[in-house]
């Protein structure tokens, strides 16, 4: 394999120091099968062991390394430098305030997560001598593409609305509560709808889509955000309809 | 002291500054196209409603080369906002399965488009017979 050498951009930023980010150049001798991150890794160790940034499992699965390669959200361990002849230019991720360097504030992302109520709350409580909570494959079916989220927030960056008024709930949130309201064995659906519907929920999104296009775990959250607007219309209108129903 | 100032960054032209988001703007924006032909057709009800002479010059100013041209150019960017309201229908559709199979995007947005060059030919045709 031979080595070439590549011109890495690289986003700096010190709070101590800098007034605003701004672009480094480094030399980056590189080969075929290195990644981005690979490439960030050598700055640190051999040019410059100040750069900050995050990252962990170089395997795409832990959703840590995500950043702008060239002004598209990425993440850094499943994008290869040969694909950035000459120049690459990498960056904080868009729409998030920038902590140090390459490293983002996730503040805002963790209590939406925290809020969408990210986990089954069983529809009928049930003892442990009863066994297991018991699901069809079908039943699997209608949210497994949505349990595939790693929580990169590619899809925050890829989300103008977001970037444009951060009280939106957002792609990735937005898909992860579609993916608990659609499993059999949860019951709090009507709890989380109530953020679906509210000010900041689906209708602030505008069918941009380009979160879908940028998830690296083909999620489609645009899909989830669409499918709620729907549902969210109907539970609006029903609601004269059924003496129960509750929207906010 | 704390020396955390994190660094919020502007959001000023942000559809410029990639091409998904330059699409976006663009095919958004054919929508006015749409609302532009629904008043021209508004305009010719008013017209009717005015009488046989009225609705006679409507027809005219309709032939006109520059009414001829502008229609040329509704027709292209309505066509073009059609296009991409079928390729982003996957995406707005409950998941939809045949025989067990998930159908897949590509074919959602195919079978719209052929749905709507169908249909066009059918009103084509119609209006063909109706004014021979």
């Amino acid at each position: 394999m031979t080595e070439q050498i590549i011109r890495m951009e690289v986003m700096r930023y010190r709070p101590e120091q800098d007034e605003a980010p701004w672009l480094q150049s480094f030399d980056v001798p590189y080969s075929d099968d290195m990644s981005v991150l690979q490439g960030l890794n050598y700055i640190k160790d051999e040019l410059d062991e100040s750069l900050s940034f995050r990252w962990s499992c170089r395997m795409a699965i832990c959703g840590s390394c995500g950043m702008m390669v060239d002004g598209v959200p990425k993440l850094a361990c499943k994008t290869f430098l040969r694909d950035y002849p000459g120049t690459v230019r990498v960056e904080a991720l868009h729409h998030f305030p920038i902590e140090r360097d390459l490293v983002v504030v996730l503040d805002d992302f963790m209590e939406k997560l925290e809020r969408i109520q990210p986990y089954i709350i069983p529809r009928q409580e049930q003892a442990l001598s009863e066994g297991e909570y018991l699901q069809t494959p079908t039943q699997l079916e209608r949210y497994a593409q949505f349990s595939s989220c790693i929580n990169c927030l590619l899809c925050y960056a890829a989300c103008p609305q977001y970037g444009l008024d951060s009280s939106f709930l957002g792609p990735g949130a937005i898909a992860l509560l579609h993916r608990y309201n659609m499993d059999s064995r949860d019951g709090a659906s009507e709890q989380r709808m109530e953020l679906v519907a509210a000010e900041e929920g689906v209708f602030h999104c505008t069918a941009v889509g380009y979160c879908s296009e940028v998830c690296p775990k083909h999620v489609d959250p645009a899909n989830a955000v669409n499918l709620n607007k729907t549902r969210a219309a109907g539970d609006y209108f029903l609601r004269f309809a059924k003496p129960k129903g509750r929207c906010q | 002291m704390n020396k955390r100032r994190p660094y919020v960054r502007p959001m000023e032209g942000w559809w410029r500054k990639n091409p998904y988001f330059i699409e976006y703007m663009v095919h958004e924006g054919t929508a006015l196209f749409v609302a532009a032909y629904a008043l021209v057709l508004l305009i010719g009800v008013v017209r009717l409603a005015q009488g046989e002479a009225a609705w006679k010059a409507w027809l005219t100013a309709l032939q006109s080369p520059l009414s001829v041209f502008a229609h040329l150019i509704l027709l292209l960017a309505i066509g073009y906002h059609s296009y991409t309201w079928f390729k982003i229908m996957p995406r707005t559709l409950p998941p939809l399965s045949l025989g067990g199979k998930r159908v897949p995007g590509g074919a959602i947005t195919a079978t719209g488009l052929i749905a709507v060059a169908l249909a066009s030919l059918a009103l084509l045709a119609l209006a063909w017979r109706i004014s021979t």
